[in-house]
């Protein structure tokens, strides 16, 4: 686009740099002349400008609904932002397949396991099971991955023990619920009793869930973290060239 | 609109196929009482209160005789025994001393025989109970047909904030703006806990923790509510879990409407041992029979954790059975709330036709039941405004379809637990919704032999198939076999199985007996 200043950029509406933003929420008073004007003032005082209530309605006897448009003036210089982000190939589970024996001559152990109290299995099952996830097969499915799916509530210790057990390459920890941070707790204890039980050193440690991105688990003690929408071929080809790269291998 | 289904006497095989499968389990349900029970038991005797260290009483009385081991003849037994021995006037002193007395003869109390007239006394002192619960039904059922109840289907909605204050506050407002039920979700794992916690409670994941008192304070605040509304306000809570039957005697007590409440949930869903979720759910059952309970069965869960295309015919198939365990725990065929969901993945085209069918296949198959169809929540995502339209078409669904209850889905199901105006938004749905497909069902007809009257067809002879395999091969071998919902569990497996024990046939229990009438 001509004139993006990527050092400045603002939400669009429907002309570069308007900085129009569409917003709702709730008052805790009824609707009023006076409950419309505070939802104008929060906004003006939170710094926008050009605020429109473009309605107020009544949710319950005392709270007010409010859908707002407005513009703000602030501006985010986009070439500064730093988000790590894992970059892997696009292959077929066919051609990770024959990678994998090529390379590193042996199938790959994986295990993994949604921890803690979260009993939320389909994101685990969606990425290991046969079946897969919108239309991408499931670890399972791979002839070189040997793949240990075992499902919801379990303990982290648990999961650990179990990936000891098998000398896993990777151990995928799947966090759904995220009410009060719970997920961030989970992680972190996992992360602590896998350094306790030594086998953070040579396993491939992947943490996933729908409020989970790359940046996080790795602020976390991870190697990699996958956000939603993640299909299992995702998973597969990192951890192949993960596991290459260990092992210093090119390809 | 016109009848969908093909051939009548494949429904009224359903039924005797699950009819069999049900009593093939009601024999071990008979033979087994669980500590649960017992718990309940207590309950009913009105032993409530927590110990210094926060343990409920009727779990430290229990626990006493079973470490003893002495509960195969019912805590009633032992309650009557030191009754008969010990020098108390009454029954509630005997319960009153029996907790705190250090010093009973466990063995003796197993061994004493009960006189015909302890066990009078015990059957009046059930009895005068059981009074109490049935004023607080009458109470609920004058305010019921004074108050007028909303128009079907009735619009549930969820709060979920963890703290039972707060949940009033949004439960009011909810009702405000035209709920006709509340749920108060439970807490994260409460289900798994083997004990019912204590008094009013601030602080849960994702719900509510399910406490007497917390009903309590819910059931006034929905009354009052009401009253200015001039519509009364159901209110639900789960009877699942651990202690399915402990909770539904609490909701007797509040004057709860519903529980959510499946024969086969905890065992598949919260890893439950099959033999303890059967005997509670019975028990469960048998309070919500007698004091005016509806049940909620929970088929959707079975769509969320598989594909909800390729497994429609589990959800009948379960609603069958849960029907058939419920018919021989003396429920009415109009407290069977059972359950279904919209949950097919919207970007298969035609999905509104297969999610029609299924509905209207399911509305015609139990014609008396409060049906409760449940709204898409897999398939939900960060995308507010686009999961705003799924939930109209299911919305429009279960209008056409006639459903009981409907539960609304809200836009920020994929986010968190629903916040108030998330919850307002999805009412306006409703209402808009409902409001244009009102009489609809009346000018349009399903074109024969089309995509709708195959497709309910083939999910009715898929559930034809299953249970008939169910009632030649067992239930529990079948679940054993992962048939429902890709999980498999196993009869000596899962949470609770210690807390099962065998009936001897000295077993003693008036509250039981009661709830059999
Ligand atoms: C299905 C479901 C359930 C089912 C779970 C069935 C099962 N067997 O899993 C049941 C009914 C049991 C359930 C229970 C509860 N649920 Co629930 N549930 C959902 C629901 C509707 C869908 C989740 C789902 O299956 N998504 C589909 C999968 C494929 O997506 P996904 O998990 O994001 O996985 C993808 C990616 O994240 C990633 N991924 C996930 N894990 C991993 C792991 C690795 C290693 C990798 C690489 C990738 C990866 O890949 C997957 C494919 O792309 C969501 C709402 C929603 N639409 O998200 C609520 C939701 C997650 N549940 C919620 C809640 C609160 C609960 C309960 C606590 C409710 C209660 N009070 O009892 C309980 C939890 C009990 C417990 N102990 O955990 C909340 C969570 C709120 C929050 N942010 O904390 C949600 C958001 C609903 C809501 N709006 O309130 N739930």
């Amino acid at each position: 686009m001509e004139n993006l200043d990527l050092k400045n950029i603002k939400p669009y509406g429907d002309t570069l740099n308007d900085g129009i933003i569409q917003m709702s929420f709730t008052l805790p008073v009824p609707p009023s002349g006076k409950s419309k004007e505070a939802a104008k003032l929060y906004l003006e005082k939170i710094g926008y400008t050009n605020v429109y209530i473009t309605t107020m309605e009544k949710a319950g006897e005392s709270f007010s609904f409010f859908v707002a448009y407005a513009k703000h003036n602030t501006a985010i210089n986009f070439e500064e932002i730093d988000v790590p982000e894992i970059e892997v190939k696009i292959r077929s589970m066919k051609e990770i397949d024959n990678l994998i024996e090529k390379y590193l001559k042996r199938a790959l152990r994986v295990v993994g396991a949604c921890t803690g109290s979260d009993a939320h299995s389909v994101g685990i099952d969606a990425i290991m099971n046969m079946k897969g996830y919108s239309g991408d097969y499931g670890l399972e499915r791979y002839k070189q991955i040997d793949a240990y799916n075992l499902g919801a509530q379990v303990k982290n210790i648990d999961l650990i023990e179990y990936a000891k057990q098998i000398k896993a390459d990777a151990i995928l920890v799947s966090q759904v619920v995220t009410q009060k941070n719970i997920h961030i707790q989970n992680a972190k204890d996992f992360i602590k009793k896998a350094q306790e039980s030594g086998v953070i050193k040579d396993t491939i440690l992947i943490l996933g869930g729908p409020r989970v991105d790359h940046k996080l688990a790795l602020s976390l003690g991870f190697h990699a973290g996958f956000g939603p929408g993640s299909k299992p071929s995702t998973i597969a080809n990192y951890i192949l060239e993960e596991k290459l790269k260990r092992e210093s291998i090119e390809i | 609109m016109r009848s969908i289904i093909k051939n009548y006497a494949t429904v009224d095989e359903c039924r005797d196929y699950a009819n069999k499968i049900a009593e093939d389990i009601q024999s071990i349900i008979d033979q087994h009482s669980t500590e649960s029970v017992e718990r309940t038991t207590l309950r009913f005797m009105e032993l409530d209160g927590v110990s210094s260290d926060g343990v409920p009483l009727v779990n430290t009385l229990v626990e006493k005789a079973r470490k003893k081991g002495v509960l195969s003849k019912g805590i009633v037994h032992l309650i009557g025994a030191y009754y008969q021995l010990e020098e108390v006037e009454s029954i509630q002193e005997a319960i009153d001393e029996i907790i705190y007395d250090s010093e009973v003869d466990w063995k003796l109390l197993y061994k004493t025989e009960l006189t015909t007239s302890t066990k009078e006394e015990l059957t009046i002192f059930f009895q005068n109970r059981y009074k109490k619960l049935e004023q607080v039904k009458a109470n609920k059922l004058e305010k019921k047909n004074r108050l007028k109840v909303g128009k079907e289907p009735l619009k549930y909605l969820i709060v979920a904030t963890g703290n039972i204050y707060e949940d009033v506050a949004q439960a009011e407002a909810a009702a405000e703006t035209g709920a006709d039920i509340i749920a108060v979700i439970r807490s994260t794992a409460q289900s798994l806990l083997d004990y019912v916690p204590y008094g009013a409670t601030t602080e849960g994941y994702g719900g509510t923790y399910a406490t007497q008192q917390n009903f309590k304070i819910m059931r006034e605040a929905l009354d009052k509510v009401g009253e200015r509304l001039g519509r009364y306000i159901h209110l639900v809570n789960y009877s699942s879990g651990l202690c399915m039957a402990e909770i539904a005697y609490m909701a007797a007590r509040e004057g709860l409407d519903y529980l959510l409440n499946d024969a086969m949930y905890g065992i598949l869903f919260r890893d439950i041992n099959m033999k303890r979720t059967f005997i509670d759910q019975y028990i469960s059952r048998r309070i919500c029979s007698h004091f005016e309970i509806s049940i909620n069965t929970g088929e959707d869960n079975y769509l969320t954790t598989s594909d909800a295309f390729d497994f429609g015919y589990t959800v009948l198939t379960s609603q069958f059975i849960n029907e058939a365990f419920a018919t021989l725990a003396g429920l009415r065929k109009n407290q069977m709330g059972l359950g279904h969901a919209y949950e097919i993945n919207p970007s298969i085209p035609q999905s509104f036709l297969y999610e029609f069918a299924q509905a209207k296949l399911i509305r015609e198959v139990f014609p008396e039941a409060p049906l409760k169809y449940m709204p898409p929540t897999k398939h939900m995502t960060g995308d507010i405004f686009y999961s705003h339209l799924i939930d109209a078409l299911f919305n429009i669904a279960s209008k056409i379809t006639n459903q009981s209850i409907h539960l609304l889905g809200i836009p920020t199901e994929a986010l968190h637990t629903p916040l108030l105006h998330d919850r307002f938004l999805a009412l306006k749905n409703v209402d808009y919704m409902f409001n244009a497909f009102e009489g609809f069902e009346n000018e349009f007809d399903v074109v024969e032999g089309g995509l709708i009257e195959k497709r309910a067809n083939q999910i009715l002879d898929d559930a034809h198939q299953f249970l008939k395999d169910i009632a030649d091969r067992g239930l529990m071998s079948v679940i054993g076999e992962g048939k429902f919902a890709n999980i498999k569990r196993f009869p000596d497996g899962g949470k609770g199985l210690d807390g099962v024990f065998q009936k001897n046939s000295d077993y003693f229990n008036p509250m039981i007996s009661l709830l059999e009438k």
